[in-house]
């Protein structure tokens, strides 16, 4: 069995955004890059897999500058390979140019199971396992948790409305979005890190990609606080008289 | 399972005179030679781990071990649960630790635990076995430079509320006599960056030519390599000395004892070797030039630093600089100087508070300021920057508060000078 995990960096939401207050742009150049946080459960899911199952796991990046660390951790994690995918690519490159040269890669390079964060935060439209599915003619599913095989088979769960949760089965191959993996993402100690960066190679590979349908960003902006927050002042028992008060108010509370 | 030989001579030549052993040989292996050691040989192949199995149970560093006071632990018991086949790796006892000191002091056979907690600990950090609190701050570190989390850009941020110059190097393109090595707490904690403040007051008060590295600086790592994150530790080191080799300066001055001890001890093994001081050492001998007028006619006690006492040897220059402070009446707790309690805060410690909590009784640092209540202490002074935190947290969950106050000492310098 061989996984391919699609990971990508995002903007550090620890750093306040920068946005060019002429054009509206967000200014890529002005900011931290961090691993999407659905990516790393992504890659985590997938080395359980390979824990249960012997199966060999590569990690995948478009190169948009400064994914080196990120797949060298994936790597320290456990990870088998990392590709990173080189090309006409910057931290503007929209998903859908991204989803063309994976799909591209993917044809090339065949994997049973591919696997990706559900979405990411910096555009949020979880597009990426969808658009390279589709682009490859695979199954696909979405905010997947539990993914486990089962002879040539996978099965996975998926969250219905009304507190429902589906188990489904796919043949292979089949492009699955992450909303979770089964435990939370193991640490990879930064010695581990640094060995991997001397001890191993990121695999670059060329790929042309050619003129795609794509949305223009027109400007970015800060939505308008439309309330504010009540600070309720006072000792224990006022604060704790307000609390009840509003909680009838909004009919929060029964009896 | 092969059976120890005895270890005594059968007989002894000393001065010339033959001296039979059979009195006192062991003609029988001990009971002890029974033991399967294999577990206890698996933490002492360690690099840095060896001296555990140096250890014959006197028990000196349970009397002296702060966190054998509130829990069932001491580097005896670590030794002899090893002995019986304990795994350490796997016991809640690894992450116990503090590295405060006071057992390596006593130890009559240097069972150095400064050197087996972080060498055992990297182990269990590479096998995924470590708290998951612990793990956070060292992730926060890898990628803020601070293990609070806060953004790296802001960490000059209390600079503005200093409303004194507070120069950056990378714009002051000069030599500067202090490069001030002002470090994590002292940049975001709210109750750090009021003792920031004061000494910044206090440098300006006093015509220091200073700089700091401001966003250039990251954390300088000691606690967590003391909690096992080595390579961290290596990251952050090599950072910053590429940035500190960028300027000129005479001397660095750090606020905080754990990056004195990197500075001190581990940066030069790194290539950074510069003069360094602990900022109490760099005030005391200018006691006379800081206009020490406003009256503090309060009873302070003073709490040493494990890292600025024991692990460095200086007392004097924080009392020095404390009983310079008009109408301040000194006591001393009975854990004083060499014998000071540890906060609870170093080796990691300052991360691992749920964890802890759930394998002691009471934190080190509650322990600690009811000793300064005991005493009668109006305030207790700090000059570590885990320490105003967690003790003024301590004051509030033992019920005392009103009744002590924490302060750092530069914030009691910068009151007596009138800077604040």
């Amino acid at each position: 069995m061989r996984i391919l995990v699609l990971t990508k960096s995002v903007p550090d939401l620890v750093e306040e955004l920068v946005l060019d207050e002429d054009s509206g742009e967000l200014l890529h150049d002005e900011m931290t890059y961090v691993p999407s946080e659905w990516d790393d459960h992504a890659v985590e899911e997938a080395l359980l897999i390979k824990e249960d199952s012997n199966a060999d796991v590569t990690v995948l990046a478009v190169d948009t500058g400064d994914v080196d660390n990120m797949l060298f951790t994936a790597l320290a994690k456990g990870a088998d390979r990392a590709i990173k995918l080189q090309g006409d690519f910057d931290l503007s490159t929209s998903n859908r140019k991204r989803a063309q040269a994976i799909a591209h890669y993917v044809k090339e390079n065949p994997y049973d199971l591919i696997l990706s964060g559900v979405q990411a935060i910096d555009d949020i439209d979880g597009q990426i396992p969808a658009m390279v599915a589709g682009l490859l003619g695979m199954p696909h599913a979405s905010v997947v948790t539990d993914v486990r095989l089962d002879g040539d088979r996978v099965h996975f769960h998926q969250e219905y409305g009304g507190g429902l949760q589906a188990e489904l089965a796919s043949q292979t191959p089949v492009v699955l979005g992450i909303q979770a993996a089964r435990k939370p993402p193991r640490y990879a100690s930064i010695a581990k890190v640094r060995q991997m960066m001397k001890s191993s190679v990121l695999e670059e590979v060329e790929v042309a990609v050619e003129e795609v349908p794509e949305l223009e960003i027109r400007r970015f902006f800060k939505p308008v606080a439309a309330g504010h927050a009540e600070m309720i002042d006072g000792d224990a028992e006022e604060v704790a008289e307000r609390i009840v008060s509003i909680l009838k108010e909004r009919n929060l509370v029964r009896g | 399972m092969q059976k120890a030989k005895s270890i005594e001579l059968e007989v002894a030549v000393v001065n010339g005179i033959e001296l039979p052993g059979h009195w006192n040989r062991m003609f029988e292996p001990r009971v002890i030679s029974e033991y399967d050691l294999s577990v206890l040989d698996q933490v002492t192949s360690i690099p840095g781990a060896e001296s555990l199995g140096y250890c014959y149970q006197c028990g000196k560093c349970t009397a002296v071990c702060p966190v054998e006071t509130v829990g069932d632990y001491s580097p005896r018991k670590i030794f002899r649960k090893t002995q019986l086949g304990v795994s350490l790796m796997d016991s809640p006892d690894l992450w116990l630790c503090t590295t405060c000191r006071n057992c390596l002091r006593v130890c009559p056979k240097e069972v150095n635990m400064i050197d087996i907690m972080p060498a055992v600990r990297e182990q269990a950090v590479l096998e995924g076995k470590a708290p998951a609190e612990l793990l956070t701050a060292f992730e926060n570190t890898a990628r803020y430079g601070n293990p609070l989390g806060e953004p790296p850009r802001k960490r000059t941020e209390w600079v503005k509320s200093a409303e004194v110059p507070v120069p950056v190097m990378s714009q002051v393109k000069a030599p500067v006599d202090v490069l001030w090595f002002v470090e994590c707490y002292p940049s975001y904690h709210p109750r750090g960056k009021d003792a920031s403040v004061a000494l910044a007051r206090l440098f300006n008060a006093l015509g220091v030519e200073f700089g700091i590295l401001g966003t250039e600086e990251k954390c300088s790592g000691d606690s967590q390599r003391m909690a096992g994150e080595k390579g961290l530790f290596e990251m952050l080191a090599e950072h910053n000395i590429k940035m500190l080799s960028k300027y000129q300066f005479n001397q660095i001055v750090v606020t905080d004892p754990h990056a004195f001890n990197a500075f001190l001890h581990e940066y030069p093994k790194y290539g950074g070797q510069w003069p360094v001081q602990h900022y109490t050492q760099f005030l005391a001998p200018l006691i006379d030039q800081m206009h020490l007028t406003r009256p503090l006619n309060k009873k302070v006690t003073f709490h040493d630093p494990c890292y600025l006492g024991r692990h460095n040897g200086e007392y004097e220059a924080p009392r020095d600089l404390l009983k310079a402070i008009p109408g301040l009446d000194l006591v001393e707790m009975g854990h004083c100087r060499e014998t000071a309690y540890c906060c609870g805060g170093g080796g990691g410690g300052m991360w691992l508070d749920s964890f802890t909590r759930d394998y002691t009784s009471q934190r080190l640092s509650e322990k600690r300021v009811l000793e300064a209540v005991e005493y009668g202490a109006d305030i207790l002074a700090v000059t570590c920057p885990y320490e105003v935190s967690r003790f003024e947290d301590a004051v509030k969950s033992t019920g005392n508060g009103g009744r002590l106050e924490v302060k750092d000492i530069a914030e009691l310098l910068a009151y007596s000078a009138e800077l604040i």
